[in-house]
């Protein structure tokens, strides 16, 4: 057996001494952490610790929303993305994100995925066709979408939807993808394809999840982080965390004693 | 007494819902009024000649309101190509870029003004600006008054549209890149399409039985006439001439005209909310 | 929390070579990512800024023209207007003369045919749209809100015209024959008020120009009014049943008060509507340039003036009617205005409280 040649895990995102305010209400206090490339990350804890907070700042969501405003530094690869100069477009392209709630777009199956491609690439009705397909192979929904492209996103079920959603933001080939509490609108079965997925992702993509679930987060993801009341409480790999939490904040939350 | 004072205050709830009951009734008897009479009267001037032959000369008898009924086409038709798309594109303006910005919030003021000022006004304007300047009066100055009595319509109505668009919808969009305005075209107003056609309706119906600011921009024209630089037949200008003639045809063909313009905007007016339901239960 | 974050957050070096040893298979060798820097995205992402720019600007430009056309408004009714507002100055206001040959003119005539009607029409249709909104918001069946409140706004929607051919010709023979001469030997005979009701009955005049108004302007206001009252939040309500109100009880006590700021707003919408209304009342006011103690007589209004003169006006004529027109878009404008600020503030409380 070849070893194969040894690489340091690197680092996709690096965060650093983030501050983020809502108005004068500071919604994330002096977080920092280091998102691993090709890894899945989780972010746990209670509503209104900041999880969301923070994977909205990793693409700059909040940008949208005058009064919301980051300080400190988050590097993605080097390059600080909360720099005023940074061009939001290009980096959510770079940087995708899935919504709790499946948002298809009001056009066909087809061109919810290609909507995402034709802002970046210019390519033949072939090459094309040919993307869609990978994409929707990709999050397992081609064999029950290819006969149906044309048809309204939103003639989905739920969970088809969000595998669409999934799709759409592959499609685009970024390099890191956000999960908003994916499947929190979803059934059991739904869920259980969506982790699969996360699971497949990683192999090309660095993956950052936010859920309350914790059962879910100890199986798709590699890294947790624990988060309470704007702050990181703990972060670490998957399974030390769940089986030997550094912090007893931590393993009352996760043992279920908290609160 | 006890049981006095109880019995009056049911007696007056009694009365007061009663009343109120009237007052529907009465709103309702008026609108059934209007219809019966538009059609008692209106209905046995629509004929073949109606149609097709144009508005008679004074005393004479017969003829139509060919004229006029292509005139008021072509002036509304017009008047809806040209406020569309300033009113969709005005209306995503204060939806999307119109949150934090005075001027936005100005518009949006002004706008909720014009959609209730006077529209006489609006056609002394067009006057001023249009008919004086080149000296005649033209089926172009009856569509530029026209436009500006839909703009504010279309406006609102697209951008009241647009703000029931979830923000998920939105910020799904810009999370794969996409820039503001591919944003707002192709997403959120894609989305919110059904609403905004309702407002087109609206703005259609509420163009179709305009009469004051025709008088001072497009007049009329007692020849069948398709040159938009001349004055223009139009039925509500036609109405307003022959209902008030002592000719007994002419008050024949207001009253077709009338029923004409009426079962128009009720159309109008009822398909926009056939849309609007759609979009609410979607 | 005890420990700076810090250290928690970072991974150290045995850390990640554990993660790598564990991962070996996912990692490929793949490149940092450049994706961000590639020239053909960043040109992309350039010509996106452009046209973001463009767009912005060009629905701005649009939103600006209703703005514009305000100004434009104001400005060109003023400049047309001009030679006779010069002439007559502000006694124009309250100037009774109308006088087409000797040029002589006044607003005073057409601003009280104006005032009256549209008072007329507020003093009728306030109570029947609260009625209608009163109906429509507590004691309807649900299946039939929609229906009936679609009728009353298609009551807003037939054009004015049509209200107009439908006051002249069935109107006003009826309120001749019945109305009018009901009226004279009622309230006609009451003491101060009684003038008001007197003279030739014809059926048009001042009085039927404001009951037709009434039925123009009323779906307007019972819109206004049933939003507003469906602003109530529903705690406030059922508490009031809870005590045993009854239902005009709950209303009068509850919902009005609450909404009052709106249902004003409301009442001053329609006015504005009633101010301005053109067809309808030219067919029915009896365009006379006289005033009279009578509602019964015929009078004229300013939109109706405007109507009927305007075909044959010329110089100085003209100029007076851009005047009026200039004189009327100023009224109207600040009764909307004010509408529209009450209704605002109404709608915002609700905001604030919910």
């Amino acid at each position: 057996m070849t070893e194969p040649q040894q690489q340091p895990a690197k680092t996709a995102i690096q965060i650093r001494n983030l501050n983020f305010y809502y108005g004068k209400f500071q919604g994330l206090k002096n977080i920092n952490l280091d998102i691993v490339e090709h890894m899945v990350t989780a972010f746990i804890g209670p509503s209104g610790c900041g999880k969301s907070t923070l994977l909205r700042a990793l693409n700059r969501m909040y940008s949208l929303y005058p009064g919301q405003r980051a300080e400190g530094e988050i590097n993605f690869y080097g390059q600080n993305i909360l720099a005023p100069e940074q061009d939001l477009n290009l980096l959510r392209a770079r940087i995708g994100m899935v919504f709790q709630k499946p948002t298809p777009f009001p056009m066909s199956i087809y061109d919810n995925i290609a909507f995402g491609v034709r802002l970046y690439e210019n390519l033949s009705k072939g090459e094309m066709d040919e993307r869609v397909e990978w994409a929707l192979t990709k999050t397992a929904l081609w064999n029950e979408a290819k006969d149906k492209l044309n048809q309204s996103g939103l003639a989905l079920s739920g969970g088809q939807q969000q595998r669409l959603c999934i799709a759409r933001s592959v499609a685009v080939k970024p390099s890191v993808i956000l999960l908003d509490e994916p499947t929190s609108a979803l059934d059991p079965i739904s869920t259980a394809k969506i982790e699969e997925l996360v699971h497949e992702l990683k192999s090309e993509y660095t993956v950052a999840i936010v859920t309350h679930n914790m059962q879910q987060a100890a199986r798709v993801s590699d890294f947790t982080a624990y988060m309470y009341i704007g702050e990181m409480v703990e972060y670490g790999k998957t399974d030390q965390l769940f089986i030997k939490p550094q912090k007893q904040e931590t393993e009352d939350y996760i043992t279920g004693r908290f609160g | 007494m006890n049981q006095n004072i109880y019995r009056k205050r049911v007696f007056t709830n009694r009365i007061g819902l009663t009343l109120s009951m009237l007052a529907m009734a009465m709103g309702l008897f008026v609108l059934l009024w209007i219809m019966f009479i538009l059609f008692k009267n209106g209905f046995q001037a629509l004929d073949y000649n109606l149609f097709f032959k144009s508005t008679p000369a004074p005393g004479s008898a017969g003829g139509g309101l060919a004229n006029a009924i292509v005139g008021s086409l072509m002036l509304v038709g017009f008047a809806t190509l040209i406020s569309t798309p300033i009113g969709i594109l005005a209306g995503i303006y204060l939806a999307e870029y119109g949150d934090h910005s005075k001027t936005a919030e100005v518009t949006r003021f002004m706008t909720d003004i014009m959609l209730s000022a006077p529209s006489i006004v609006l056609g002394l304007f067009v006057y001023a600006i249009m008919v004086a300047q080149f000296k005649h009066f033209s089926g172009w100055a009856g569509t530029v008054a026209l436009s500006l009595i839909a703009i504010p319509v279309v406006l609102r109505t697209t951008e009241n549209m647009l703000r029931l668009v979830p923000g998920s919808l939105r910020e799904a969009a810009f999370a794969l890149g996409a820039p503001r305005w591919k944003v707002a075209t192709m997403v959120t107003l894609r989305a919110a399409k059904s609403g905004v056609v309702t407002g087109l309706l609206l703005a259609l119906a509420r163009i179709s039985g305009e009469t004051a600011p025709l008088l001072f921009t497009a007049l009329n024209n007692q020849f069948f006439s398709l040159d938009m630089n001349a004055p223009m037949s139009n039925l509500p200008v036609v109405i307003f001439q022959f209902a008030l003639s002592p000719y007994e045809d002419w008050v024949r063909l207001a009253w077709g005209g009338a029923l004409l313009i009426t079962l128009t905007v009720l159309v109008l007016n009822i398909l926009a909310r056939v849309f609007f339901r759609d979009k609410i239960s979607a | 929390m005890s420990t700076s974050p810090a250290d928690s957050g970072m991974l150290d070096q045995r850390e990640l070579d554990l993660v790598n040893q564990q991962n070996k298979a996912f990692m490929n060798p793949t490149p940092s990512d450049s994706g961000m820097l590639d020239q053909r995205r960043l040109d992309v992402g350039r010509k996106q800024h452009f046209q973001d720019f463009l767009f912005h600007k060009l629905t701005m430009s649009f939103s600006l023209i209703v703005l514009v056309s305000l100004i434009g408004i104001i400005a060109s009714l003023a400049v047309v207007a001009w030679p006779a507002l010069q002439k007559f100055g502000v006694g124009f206001i309250w100037r009774i003369e109308w006088d087409i040959v000797n040029e002589e003119f006044g607003a005073a005539i057409a601003i009280f045919g104006t005032l009256a009607s549209a008072t007329i029409a507020i003093l009728i249709a306030m109570p029947l749209s609260f009625g209608i909104a009163l109906f429509l918001t507590e004691t309807c069946p649900a299946w039939l809100r929609r229906p009936l409140g679609t009728a009353i706004e298609l009551l807003a929607a037939v054009p004015s015209i049509i209200y107009g051919m439908f006051g002249l010709f069935v109107f006003a023979p009826l309120f001749a024959e019945y109305g009018q001469p009901a009226l004279q030997s009622t309230l006609g005979q009451m003491p101060l008020i009684g003038p008001l009701f007197g003279g030739a009955m014809n059926g048009i005049g001042i009085l039927a120009a404001g009951l037709i108004l009434a039925f123009m302007i009323l779906p307007f206001i019972a819109a206004v009014m049933r939003d507003v009252f469906e602003i109530v939040p529903s705690i406030l309500r059922e508490s009031a049943y809870g005590l045993g109100c009854t239902t005009w009880e709950v209303v009068r006590h509850i919902v009005l008060p609450y909404t009052q700021q709106g249902v004003i707003g409301g009442v001053m919408l329609g006015l504005g509507r009633a101010l301005g209304e053109t067809m309808a009342v030219t067919f029915v006011i009896g365009n006379s340039q006289r005033i009279s103690a009578s509602l019964f007589s015929p009078g004229s209004s300013i939109a109706s003036t405007l109507a009927n003169e305007f075909g044959e006006a010329a110089d100085m004529h003209l100029s007076t009617l851009f005047a009026l027109g200039l004189l009327l878009f100023v009224i109207t404008f600040f009764v909307l205005a004010g509408a529209k600020i009450l209704i605002i503030r109404t709608e915002r409380a609700k905001g604030a409280k919910t």
